[in-house]
């Protein structure tokens, strides 16, 4: 694949099939990173497009950075934005109202027009022949890009140990929060509490919804649902599921099942004896 | 087949993730499709070193990562901390200065 001499106009048959095949998945993958609504599976999208793209540059003789792609990329690059994701609320959909009329479909043609002239360009240019890394690899792939960073990249690679240090103090600089008033003691807590209209622990939500996921609001007495059951960063996302109606519905089809099993069906029920009575 | 058709797939992938940061609302999935343009540089840069048949490329790829790695760590703090500011993550309700 990579051994083959100077000069060559085409690859192997596998590997042509390893490019079409993998790199219809990774369009539809980029397509579906831009497409889905929701933050996560754009996440997840792009995390298998970047594997094949691992893949793409192991099958052109680059193993160093195949493999570097699965671990920085895939690995640490992708988990930190689903950790983000995570951080910010998995069920914030993207809105879609447009701020700028016509926004969407400009950008569109914008894109299109962009990848016209872009590939326009690589098809003009002659570029019938490749050389192939047979050569260049063949003291083995790290141990020639180790020899390059170190002689002819090497104030490229201390400036980007520079630019990582940078970025890791900006971060830690960014995300910092200064507390700018004193943190309340128990006692002081304790007696808020005391003084405020709700002095036992709060119930638990879901627990008289027939439910026991933590978005479900627990059911009153009356059967609407209580707010005050559902977690404080779950209200302020407005992260609550309502189901209340769901719930008597389920139990009206179970009631209605079973008056059909016991054959209930046909001969009247007391209560429909008192509602025809009215 | 020739290598060419890495630089077409690389373009493709360049021109989807353009289109997606025009397109898209929500700051995370901006900056995923930014991570997508680059990623498809660093496969053109890997498909010109085959051609040229030296590693030139590959270390431009590394570079790439490198930077990329850094620019994901301030960005991704940028979103919290706007996040945490304004209680939405999306890219137009950052619009304080706006007249």
């Amino acid at each position: 694949m990579t051994g083959l001499a100077a000069a060559a106009t085409t690859t192997s048959t596998g590997e042509a099939l390893q490019f079409w095949v993998l790199g219809t998945v990774a369009v539809i993958g980029a397509l579906s990173t831009v497409l889905m609504r929701r933050a996560v599976h754009s996440a997840l999208c792009l995390a298998g497009t970047m594997i094949i793209l691992a893949v793409f540059y192991l099958a052109n003789g680059a193993y160093f950075l195949g493999i570097v792609q699965i671990v920085v990329y895939t690995g640490a690059i992708m988990m930190l934005f689903l950790f983000v994701v995570m951080l910010v609320g998995v069920t914030a959909a993207d809105s879609l109202q447009e701020t700028i009329k016509g926004q969407r479909w400009l950008a569109v043609a914008c894109g299109l027009g962009f990848g016209v002239l872009l590939i326009a360009g690589i098809g003009n240019a002659s570029l019938t022949h490749f050389n192939g890394l047979g050569q260049a690899n063949a003291a083995g792939n790290v141990q020639g890009l180790a020899t390059l960073i170190f002689t002819k990249y090497v104030f490229a690679f201390e400036i980007t140990g520079a630019l990582l240090i940078t970025a890791a103090v900006g971060a830690m600089v960014l995300t910092h929060r200064e507390r700018t008033e004193r943190a309340a003691t128990q006692r002081e807590m304790s007696e808020a509490r005391t003084r405020s209209s709700h002095l036992p622990p709060l119930p638990a939500p879901g627990v008289y919804a027939r439910h026991n996921a933590v978005d479900v609001a627990g059911l009153l007495p009356d059967g609407t649902p209580s707010e005050l059951t559902v977690m404080q960063t779950l209200r302020q996302r407005g992260q609550i599921r309502d189901v209340s109606s769901e719930a008597l519905a389920d139990l009206k089809a179970l009631e209605q099942r079973s008056e059909d099993r016991l054959g209930r069906g046909h001969d009247s029920s007391p209560r429909e004896e008192e509602e025809a009575a009215k | 087949m020739n290598p060419v058709n890495y630089l077409y797939l690389a373009s493709l992938l360049f021109t989807i993730g353009a289109a997606g940061v025009l397109i898209r609302r929500n700051a995370i999935v901006v900056f995923m499709c930014v991570e997508l343009m680059l990623n498809a540089c660093n496969l053109a840069f890997v498909a010109f070193s085959r051609m040229h048949g030296n590693l030139d490329g590959q270390i431009i790829a590394f570079f790439t990562m490198v930077v990329a790695a850094a620019e994901v760590v301030v960005g991704l703090a940028i979103i919290v901390s706007l996040f945490r500011a304004r209680h939405s993550a999306s890219v137009d309700d950052a619009s304080l200065m706006k007249l």
